[in-house]
């Protein structure tokens, strides 16, 4: 297989198995604790190292991943004493823990084959190198078998627990009601995020897995509201992110996951702008077109206010309006033109005067308001 | 000893202890008033999200002046926490994952960055790539220089309006309803924590740099009830913890500057959370013990006081 | 402005929206010189809205609020209001003490810059001591019981020596101590011919503390002397049902 192919379909099996676990990370308000753990895992290797003195053990692997769990325990246990907030409480763990894995490193470098730099930074363009030999056969870099592997464990714990982590996640009260712990499915989805992360770094980096994770389902999230769809187009816009992001690595010469990272951005970008109905345009323009059904409704309901009162002349009168309203001119004259049109007010005498239909319309908002 | 007495005579030494102190002493009055506004994490965003500034400035204006990479390094992080807030903002998507998109994005950017200009011939890119790390045994004579001017604004700034910045900080509500701008002044005072971040990035790097920011202010807040206590208190834990760190990297070989201060700062965090009295855990324990002990002789009532 | 007014509060076709969903819808409201004004209706009814839109901490869609003869000069309008936030609104683990906080609300008269002297000391502690509260000068705010945090409010704003005063919810879950502390220092107020203007939820005591009400829901549904207004069949406007809330007032 030519190298350029194994990279891409790397690039995309991590972003797939970043994405699925990623998804819940979002939904639960605790992205930044994937931050955290991509740093602290980088102590687990090195710990497991010192342990097995093996760069290629599986220990290593368990090393890390329980070292993101052991982050997210001591910062819940952190914030649990209440001397500090919970985001405080991750801002001190993980730069710690991060610290002394620096320190061991840079001390014992010539024991350990551990770059500082492939491990925050990852080099996916050496991936190829690492063959998979089985039998003297080559089938392989041996990076799409890792994380193939974790793909399929995060496919199969999410499916097998999708009922668990949908409820401990919208509503984690009920859940602990039906028998579900949700501190279970709390440190079950911390495992799994931290062994992708794992998985995931040495192909990408450990500051950049964040993007990963976080990326597509944030972009996901603005384009469905359903949780099976948010968690499928996460991983399909994560898999389209892989292969651009690739690409572009590809015609610039430059770093592959940081390329990774930047078209995570982009889409991202793209959808915040574009998306139907959540993005920022449609967002925009819904605003102004309810600023103006609003102004509408207010502008009736302040005549059907003052209709036959004394100070009707001056709170109805055609140039008198904006001023009670404490509106420009011209949009007063703009809503009382729509109006007009629609039947709702007439012009007479200098005065804006209700219609039947203006009446009835005004009463008909009113009990939509009030029947909320 | 005698090792320790000629670091201290050292003038490399006493050009990068002094630097680390600035930067210990900055950071730890700004990051009380960010912790205390529930910002802590937005340093960390800031942080990662101003290397693509750093190497950004680098390629346009070829310069490796402290001054031009770090005013790169001030643009990207403006910039991130810009896009943060218009993305809370416009869409449904929360603080915390807009934050962590952002940073990693960003710092994705400087990565293709970096790789970029190791291909520009004859550029060395190493003095960028401080900038991940952090180094505080590059720092020059002008660098301090250029830290005490910003460091003198800065604490300048928090004087001038520290009636202010306490007021909008506790109840930005009732700030508004007395005639100070809560928006005006919390964007100054963001800024403000913005810069002291950039200061720090040279010496502790764009990694750790958030835990400058945080760490001395949660230690301060244990020990104290009182505002200017606990930024005072901050300020010299950063600063002590930041020479330690400083000295233990020079004295043992091999032991990186920032991540030696870090470890220093958060010992400092522990021992707080710990033993500070009234609020620390052993303090509670302590009380709790002996309040179970005058329930048992007053025959079991609870007085269920406070104290 | 031309003509006397007599109106601490002038409210003209205020209409205050989250999106485009109306909270506050055309209200206009007039509340007189030295009356203490209770704000009732059922939850989301706008109550705290009002007063914020009042204070000015919110943007209003439509019209405008007006003080105390239309003075409308921003600098010396704010010293004239005092405003006593819902004590939930602030993290109380805030390190400050209780003198720290009454402080606060000298502030206002001192302007930009200027740090409080001597005398503003003593102005607080002499409020704190009408609430009550004076041995607890140097306590920690975190360690006040909830009614103890409502008094350091109640100080503050005494503190600001304001004309207006607008209160959100003061009586929500405090103790009976508390409860009548504040019902003393609104008659005190009163005596003063301050205007203060109270969120309430307790309709029962409305008659006892209060000599002008205003009943809203989205819109005013009321607004006048407590003996004129604040009946049954206003009640029932306002809060659409005849629940137990009606028979409780009956």
């Amino acid at each position: 297989m030519a190298p350029q192919l194994e990279i891409q379909i790397i690039a995309v099996i991590v972003a797939v198995a970043c994405a699925l676990p990623g998804t819940f990370l979002v939904l639960r308000k605790m992205s930044m604790m994937s931050d955290s753990i991509t740093h602290t895992i980088l102590l687990g290797i090195v710990l497991a190292f010192f342990v097995t003195h093996d760069l290629s053990s599986p220990f290593l692997i368990l090393g890390a991943a329980l070292m993101g769990v052991v982050t997210v325990w001591l910062t819940e246990l952190l914030s649990r004493t209440r001397l500090l907030a919970e985001d405080a409480a991750i801002g001190v763990v993980f730069p710690l823990l991060f610290s002394i894995a620096i320190i061991l490193i840079t001390r014992y470098a010539g024991s350990v084959h551990l770059d500082t730099d492939s491990v925050l930074l990852g080099e996916l363009a050496f991936a190829p190198f690492d063959r998979m030999i089985v039998g003297g056969v080559d089938i392989g870099a041996k990076a799409i078998y890792t994380t193939g592997v974790l793909l399929l464990i995060n496919l199969a714990v999410i499916t097998l627990f999708f009922k668990e982590l949908k409820l401990a996640t919208f509503d984690s009260m009920l859940a602990a009601v039906v028998g579900f712990s949700p501190a279970l499915v709390h440190y079950g989805l911390m495992t799994l995020v931290s062994l992708t992360t794992v998985g995931a770094f040495q192909a990408v980096g450990s500051v950049l897995v964040v993007a990963f994770m976080i990326g597509p389902p944030v972009t996901a999230y603005l384009l469905t509201d359903d949780l099976k769809r948010m968690l499928l187009l996460s991983g399909a816009i994560g898999a389209v992110n892989g292969v651009l992001g690739y690409q572009l690595a590809a015609l610039l010469d430059v770093s592959i996951a940081g390329s990774m990272a930047v078209v995570t951005g982009l889409v991202f970008l793209l959808v915040f702008i574009f998306a139907p109905h959540r993005g920022l345009i449609s967002a925009l323009r819904r605003r102004s077109n309810q600023k103006i059904e609003f102004a509408k409704a207010t502008l009736l309901f302040h005549l059907s206010n003052h209709e036959n009162s004394e100070e009707e002349a001056a709170e109805a009168g055609v140039d008198t309006i904006q001023v009670h309203l404490r509106w420009t001119p011209e949009f007063t004259a703009k809503i009382m033109r729509s109006l007009e049109r629609e039947g709702n007010i007439r012009l007479l005498d200098g005065l804006a005067r209700l219609t039947d239909e203006g009446r009835q319309t005004s009463i008909r908002n009113y009990n939509t308001l009030f029947s909320r | 000893m005698s090792s320790i007495l000629a670091l201290f005579q050292d003038y490399t030494f006493q050009t990068v202890a002094l630097g680390s102190t600035l930067l210990g002493l900055i950071s730890g009055v700004l990051g009380s008033f960010a912790v205390l506004r529930k910002q802590s994490l937005l340093g960390d965003g800031v942080s990662h999200s101003s290397l693509p500034g750093v190497v950004m400035a680098f390629v346009l204006l070829g310069s490796k002046n402290t001054e031009v990479l770090l005013l790169g390094a001030l643009v990207s992080g403006l910039l991130a926490t810009l896009l943060i807030i218009s993305i809370v903002r416009h869409t449904r998507v929360k603080f915390d994952s807009a934050l962590a998109l952002v940073m990693s994005v960003f710092f994705g950017l400087g990565l293709i960055l970096l790789t970029y200009v190791q291909k520009i011939p004859n550029s060395n890119q190493a003095g960028l790539k401080r900038f991940i790390f952090g180094q505080a045994s590059t720092l020059l004579q002008r660098d301090i220089e250029l830290m005490m001017i910003c460091g003198l604004v800065l604490l300048a700034l928090v004087l001038l309006f520290w009636k202010e910045f306490k007021l909008v900080t506790f109840d930005s509500d009732f700030a508004q309803s007395i005639g100070f701008s809560p928006k005006k002044l919390n964007l100054l005072l963001s800024f403000m924590i913005v810069l002291a971040i950039i200061i720090g990035l040279q010496t502790v790097g764009v990694i750790l740099m958030s835990a400058m920011l945080i760490t001395p202010a949660v230690a301060a807040r244990q020990w104290t009830n009182r505002l200017w206590v606990m930024v005072t208190l901050s300020a010299l834990f950063g600063a002590v913890s930041s020479v330690a760190g400083t000295a233990v990297s020079s004295l043992v070989p091999k032991l990186p500057t920032g991540p030696a201060i870090v470890v220093c700062v958060s010992i400092i965090v522990v021992v707080s959370v710990l033993f500070a009295p009234g609020r620390g855990i052993l303090h509670r324990l302590y009380r709790r013990r002996k309040n179970r002990i005058l329930y048992k002789l007053e025959g079991g009532v609870p007085n269920g006081s406070a104290t | 402005m031309k003509t006397q007014r007599s109106y601490a509060v002038e409210v003209e076709d205020l209409t205050v929206a989250y999106d485009a969903k109306p909270v506050l819808w055309d209200i206009d409201l007039k509340i007189p010189k030295g009356k203490l004004m209770a704000v009732v209706g059922p939850n989301g009814a706008g109550k705290t809205t009002l007063i914020k839109a009042m204070l000015g901490l919110l943007k209003p869609v439509t019209g405008a609020v007006r003080f105390l003869d239309g003075d409308s000069d921003v600098r010396t309008l704010k010293n004239r209001i005092g405003y006593v936030p819902q004590s939930g609104s602030v993290d109380w683990d805030f390190p400050a003490t209780v003198l720290d906080v009454v402080l606060m609300g000298c502030y206002g008269k001192l302007g930009w810059i200027r740090r409080p002297r001597k005398a503003d000391v003593e102005l607080s502690r002499q409020m704190l001591a009408k609430v009550g509260m004076e041995e607890y000068s140097s306590r920690q705010i975190s360690q006040l019981s909830g009614g103890q945090q409502q008094r350091v409010f109640l100080a503050r704003a005494l503190a600001q020596e304001a004309e207006v005063y607008f209160m959100d919810e003061p009586f929500k879950g405090v103790d009976a101590q508390t409860e009548r502390a504040i019902v003393t220092l609104l008659k005190e107020l009163k005596e003063q011919e301050k205007t203060v203007v109270v969120v309430h939820h307790d309709l029962q005591t409305v008659p006892d503390y209060f000599d002008w009400v205003t009943l809203i829901n989205l819109r005013v549904v009321a607004s006048g002397p407590v003996e004129e207004v604040f009946h049954e069949e206003n009640l029932k406007k306002t809060y659409h049902s005849s629940g137990t809330l009606l028979r409780s007032v009956g």
